[in-house]
């Protein structure tokens, strides 16, 4: 099955909240998927500064020290917040590039879950409520964010193998279903220079749209391919550094509920997720059309 | 009237309640609110109560329904009044996926869209949709009537048996072995009967239907096609 949630604000007033909301929604979808779970926050970034999130298996010896270590690889100032298991990377935008390389050298035993402006993505293996909280992702406000509660079938339950997954700059994807044709795109996109960290189905996806957007297309023609070109059962969930969007195979069979008012869009594998959110009484309702791609920016 | 509060009460003592009403009851009106998108909610009632639901359902609301009127002021999630066997299910909002599949009698009322495979392999069941249906409904449908006053999405009928389908909209495609037949004098009967019990007679007249039903071409093996298999 798996569970997705997803809220793209509209009134800056809920920012703060929408960590809390966020979490609410996904824990509220435990039973789709109990092994592992993920969020990624849009919660923006200081003028020409830049964020990476990273993740250790063993993050006292790969943290330790790691704020004077990459200042030094990369010469310039470094802040690091470490959360268990990860760690969010301040530094200036201009260094991300250096900074990534530094890692690899110097720590490679760290994986990089997301890079760019905005996103911080958070994710493990455990229960919604547990990831949350180790996280303490209900404290985070941002502008928008989408959650993933993991039901695996395509690959292992691994840290790695949950979602979301981030393959470009401020980019996101969760994905509730399977692709059937995910080894010949990844042998495709692998030639045209991507890199994969798994071989989850989900990864290519994300993939794939990152390729899009590189090649200069606006995130709705990225999405709007994926109903070409990716063979399988989807619903996917999209962020960029402005936008949030969903797309659902022709078939449809995958469950999506979304919601909308003055203040926020939201989207559900089903309607309880988005029982608790303000507003919802009065909100317009509806199901995503099947092969209809649905996105907002600001 | 019993009043249940699903949020406070919880679905299993809420479905064992409806369950232990048997046969005649004299606890016949019911009202569950807060029903937050729960799934299951009032399945397998077996009483002529009547049951109204103040909110939206998640799965399998009022599934495999006998004798129950079940209202839902709101909209339901999939597999809504799924294998329903009797009784009225009548929903103000929309309908998820696969509502009234399987269904073998009762009727289902759709006050809203329905999204895709509505009424697939529905046995009997009578659905009146008020908006639009989605693609593949009616797949392999093989008995009762379906009235829909709005539109009909791709594929509509694949591989129908003789389930009766009225469209007054228009219709995306037909799927495979469905074709549009002619309305005759039963048919205008079936459609008036249908719209004045799902309270849709003030929007439609039968007269506005076109009929879809099987071209009965699946029904036997075709020796012709043996090299195709």
């Amino acid at each position: 099955m798996c569970g997705i949630v997803g809220l793209f604000l509209k009134d800056p007033k809920l920012e703060p909240r929408l960590g809390q909301l966020l979490t609410d929604m996904l824990v509220t979808m435990t039973d789709r998927g109990p092994d592992s779970a993920g969020i990624a926050i849009y919660s923006g970034a200081e003028e020409g500064q830049a964020k990476l999130t990273l993740q250790s298996a063993s993050p006292e010896t790969d943290f330790a020290d790691l704020d004077v270590a990459l200042a030094k690889a990369i010469g310039a100032p470094v802040s690091v917040a470490v959360k268990s298991t990860h760690a969010v990377v301040d530094l200036p935008a201009g260094k991300l590039d250096a900074a990534r390389q530094a890692l690899a050298s110097h720590r490679p035993a760290i994986k990089v879950m997301s890079a760019g402006e905005s996103i911080e993505i958070f994710k493990e293996v455990g229960l919604p409520k547990d990831v949350a909280a180790r996280f303490e992702v209900a404290k985070m406000s941002g502008t928008h964010g989408i959650g993933h509660t993991r039901m695996a079938t395509e690959s292992a339950v691994t840290t790695m193998g949950a979602h979301p997954f981030s393959t470009g700059a401020d980019q996101c994807l969760v994905h509730n279903g399977s692709l059937s044709n995910h080894n010949g795109v990844r042998r495709v996109l692998k030639k045209a220079g991507m890199t994969f960290e798994t071989e989850n189905d989900t990864e290519v996806a994300a993939a794939f749209i990152s390729h899009k957007l590189q090649e200069g297309k606006k995130l709705g023609e990225a999405m709007e391919a994926t109903l070409t070109d990716l063979d399988g059962f989807f619903t996917f969930v999209v962020g960029t550094k402005n936008g949030f969007g969903v797309v659902r195979d022709p078939i449809a069979c995958k469950p999506a509920v979304m919601a909308e008012t003055d203040q926020y869009v939201a989207f559900g594998s089903e309607y309880r997720a988005l029982v608790n959110l303000p507003g919802i009484e009065t909100a317009r309702v509806w199901e995503p059309e099947p092969a209809t791609v649905y996105f907002w920016e600001r | 009237m019993q009043t249940f509060d699903l949020e406070a009460e919880g679905l299993r003592a809420l479905n064992s309640a409806l369950h232990a009403l048997k046969g005649q009851t004299n606890m016949t009106a019911w009202e569950v609110i807060n029903p937050k998108g729960a799934h299951a909610i009032a399945a397998g009632v077996d009483a002529p109560v009547e049951i109204t639901v103040r909110g939206s359902t998640g799965y399998y609301c009022a599934g495999m329904n006998k004798l129950a009127t079940i209202r839902i002021k709101g909209s339901a999630g999939p597999g809504v009044a799924e294998n329903m066997m009797s009784g009225t299910v009548i929903i103000d909002g929309d309908a998820s996926q696969y509502a009234g599949a399987t269904g073998r009698g009762g009727l289902l009322v759709i006050k809203g869209n329905a999204s895709s495979r509505c009424g697939i392999s529905m046995k009997g069941i009578d659905i009146v949709v008020h908006g639009n249906i989605g693609h593949m409904s009616c797949f392999m449908a093989q008995s009762g009537n379906l009235v829909v006053l709005g539109d009909a999405g791709e594929a509509l009928g694949d591989s129908l048996y003789e389930a009766r389908l009225f469209v007054r909209g228009k219709v995306k495609s037909l799927g495979t072995d469905c074709i549009e037949k002619e309305m005759r004098d039963e048919h205008f009967l079936i459609v008036e009967d249908l719209l004045r019990r799902g309270e849709a007679d003030a929007k439609a007249r039968p007269e506005e239907f076109r009929r879809y039903g099987s071209a009965r071409k699946l029904y036997n093996f075709n020796i012709d096609n043996a090299q195709s298999y």
